[in-house]
C-alpha cells in the first residue's frame, strides 16, 4: 500500500506492506537510523519518535497508522545546523553513556518541554518512566532536561535577546553569565 | 525481530463505515485503536487477523461530554486525555488514580479506554474502574445500538459482549452527588502488569451513612465487583472497622493465581489491604464532596 507522511518536515511517499512497523520504516526505508530498535515490546522506549508532537513507541505503531501524520525523529531535532537545547543539555550534563536510549530520551524531553517549559524532577522522571537507560544514567538525564529547560534558546552566544525572552524568565541572566564565563576563559 | 503475519489494512472514515467494514470482514478482522495490546499480540502471532480496521480517524469517538446526570466518554478517548481531564478527575477521582498507573506515559498517548475494555486483559485497570462506577457500555452493530451494564459487557478474561461485527462506541458514567472513588495498584515497576489492584466507589446518604458502595479487584481472579463487600457497606456509617470487614470479604471472594508476580497468600493480602485503602480514600473524598 502507498503511504504518505511528513518526516522531519519532509513529505515522504513509499509503497510498503501494511505490517511494516514505524520503527522499521523509519530506519530501513527512510534510512534514519538515529531511531533505535530495542525490546520490540513497547517496554524500553528506545524507539520513541514524536507523532504530531507526542512521543510514541514506534515499534508498536504501524507505518500505515502513521500515514498522514507528522513524524519527528532525532534527526529532526537540530535546526539549521544548531543543536536543539535538549541535545545541548545532554552534552553539557553528560546525559548519555552508551547512547542507545538517548534519541528516545531526547525526543520525550523535547515533547515534555514543549508542553511544560519548567518541569520539576518528578515531572521529568514521570515523563521518561516508559524508557529504560541500561547504563542507569537517569540522574544525568534528568539534569540534562533541566539544563534544556533553563536554556530554551540553547547556549548559542548568537541567540538573539528576543529568542531568549520567548523562553524562561531566568534565561537572560543565565545566558549573560555564560557569556561572561566564555570571555573569562578566552 | 517480531513482525505481524500479513494482513490487509483499511482505515475507517466513520462509525458507519467501520460497521460496514466489520460486517463485511467479520471474524477475520480486528479493530485497532491505540494498538498497544493488539499489535504486540500480532507480533507474537498470538493474533492473526486477515483485516485490520484502523479507527484512529474516528474523531467522533474521541470526546468527554457532560450530558445531564451522565458523563459520556467516547471509546477512542486516549488514556492521556482521561488522565489530564479536570472534569473527569472532579467527578470520578478513581479515573485519575487508575490512569496514572496504566502502562507508562508514552503508551498512554496511544492507548484508548475502548481498546482497554475490549482487550479485557485480567490485569487491565479500567474494567474495574467502570465496574465500580456503574458505567454502561454503548455498542453499535448492524442491529443498531445496545447499552449494557459492565456486568453484561465484561464476560471474563479477554472476552466481552461486543460481537465480531460490533463496535464499542461510548462509556456512560452516572454522576452521583456526595460520591467518592479511589483506585490503588501494586506493580513491580512502571508499566508492568498489576500484581493486584482495588477500586472503590462510595455514595453517601444525607445522614452520612453509605447509600451505595462498590468494590472491585484487578488481576486477582474476580471479574466483577465484590458483592459481599457492597452489601456489608450499605446503610453503615464509614468507619475503620467497616473497611476492615470489607477487606476481609474481598480477600475471601477473590481467586488469585500463583505466578511470578506473587503467591496466592500475598495476593489475598493485597486484596484485603488495598480494599481498605481505597474505601478509606473514597469515603474521605465523598465527605469532602459533601462538604464542598
Amino acid at each position: 500500500m502507498q503511504i504518505n507522511m511528513t518526516v522531519n518536515g519532509n513529505e515522504v511517499t513509499n509503497d510498503i506492506e501494511p505490517r511494516v512497523l514505524l520503527v522499521h520504516y523509519v530506519r530501513e526505508v527512510l534510512g534514519l537510523t538515529g531511531t533505535h530498535w530495542g525490546c520490540d515490546t513497547s517496554n524500553c522506549g528506545t524507539c520513541v519518535v514524536l507523532m504530531d508532537g507526542q512521543p510514541v513507541k514506534s515499534c508498536t505503531v504501524l507505518a500505515a497508522m502513521a500515514a498522514g501524520h507528522d513524524i519527528r525523529t532525532v534527526e529532526g531535532l537540530a535546526a539549521g545546523g544548531t543543536l536543539d537545547p535538549v541535545q545541548q543539555g545532554f552534552m553539557a550534563e553528560h546525559g548519555l553513556q552508551c547512547g542507545f536510549c538517548t534519541s528516545g530520551m531526547m525526543l520525550t524531553a523535547r515533547a515534555l518541554l514543549d508542553k511544560n517549559p519548567h518541569p520539576d524532577d518528578t515531572e521529568i522522571r514521570q515523563a521518561i518512566s516508559g524508557q529504560i537507560c541500561r547504563c542507569t544514567g537517569y540522574a544525568t538525564i534528568v539534569r540534562s532536561v533541566h539544563w534544556a529547560a533553563a536554556h530554551p534558546a540553547g547556549a548559542d552566544a548568537a541567540a538573539t535577546v528576543d529568542a531568549v525572552l520567548d523562553g524562561t524568565d531566568n534565561a537572560v541572566p543565565d545566558i549573560a553569565t555564560e557569556l561572561v564565563e566564555t570571555e573569562v576563559k578566552a | 525481530m517480531q513482525i505481524p503475519a500479513p494482513f490487509d489494512y483499511v482505515r475507517a472514515t466513520s462509525v458507519d463505515d467501520a460497521l460496514e467494514l466489520l460486517s463485511r470482514h467479520g471474524a477475520e478482522s480486528r479493530v485497532v485503536a491505540g494498538g498497544h495490546s493488539l499489535l504486540p499480540m500480532m507480533k507474537l502471532r498470538l493474533s492473526r487477523p486477515e483485516w485490520l480496521i484502523d479507527i484512529n480517524d474516528l474523531y467522533e469517538l474521541d470526546f468527554i461530554l457532560r450530558d445531564g446526570d451522565k458523563l459520556r466518554v467516547g471509546a477512542l478517548t486516549r488514556h492521556t486525555t482521561l488522565l489530564e481531564s479536570a472534569e473527569v478527575a472532579g467527578l470520578f477521582p478513581i479515573v485519575r488514580d487508575a490512569e496514572s498507573v496504566i502502562a507508562d506515559p508514552i503508551v498512554r498517548n496511544r492507548g484508548t479506554i475502548g481498546g482497554s475494555l475490549c482487550q479485557a486483559d485480567p490485569a487491565e485497570d479500567l474494567s474495574t474502574v467502570c465496574d465500580v462506577l456503574g458505567a454502561e457500555a454503548v455498542i453499535r452493530g448492524p442491529g443498531g445500538e445496545r447499552i449494557l451494564t459492565m456486568a453484561d459487557f465484561h464476560r471474563g478474561p479477554y472476552e466481552t459482549a461486543a460481537g465480531p461485527d460490533e463496535l464499542l462506541c461510548e462509556l456512560r458514567f452516572p454522576v452521583r452527588s456526595r460520591s467518592g472513588s479511589a483506585y490503588e495498584k501494586v506493580e513491580r515497576r512502571v508499566g508492568d502488569w498489576a500484581v493486584g489492584a482495588a477500586g472503590a466507589s462510595v455514595t453517601l446518604a444525607g445522614d452520612g451513612t453509605i447509600a451505595d458502595a462498590a468494590v472491585g479487584l484487578t488481576a486477582l481472579g474476580l471479574d466483577h465487583t465484590v458483592a459481599e463487600a457492597g452489601a456489608v457497606l450499605r446503610g453503615q456509617r464509614p468507619a475503620e472497622e467497616l473497611f476492615v470487614e470489607a477487606g476481609r470479604l474481598a480477600a475471601a471472594a477473590c481467586d488469585p493465581v500463583d505466578d511470578q508476580r506473587g503467591p496466592i497468600d500475598y495476593k489475598r493480602h493485597l486484596a484485603d489491604e488495598l480494599t481498605r485503602r481505597v474505601l478509606r480514600l473514597a469515603c474521605t473524598r465523598a465527605i469532602q464532596t459533601q462538604e464542598g
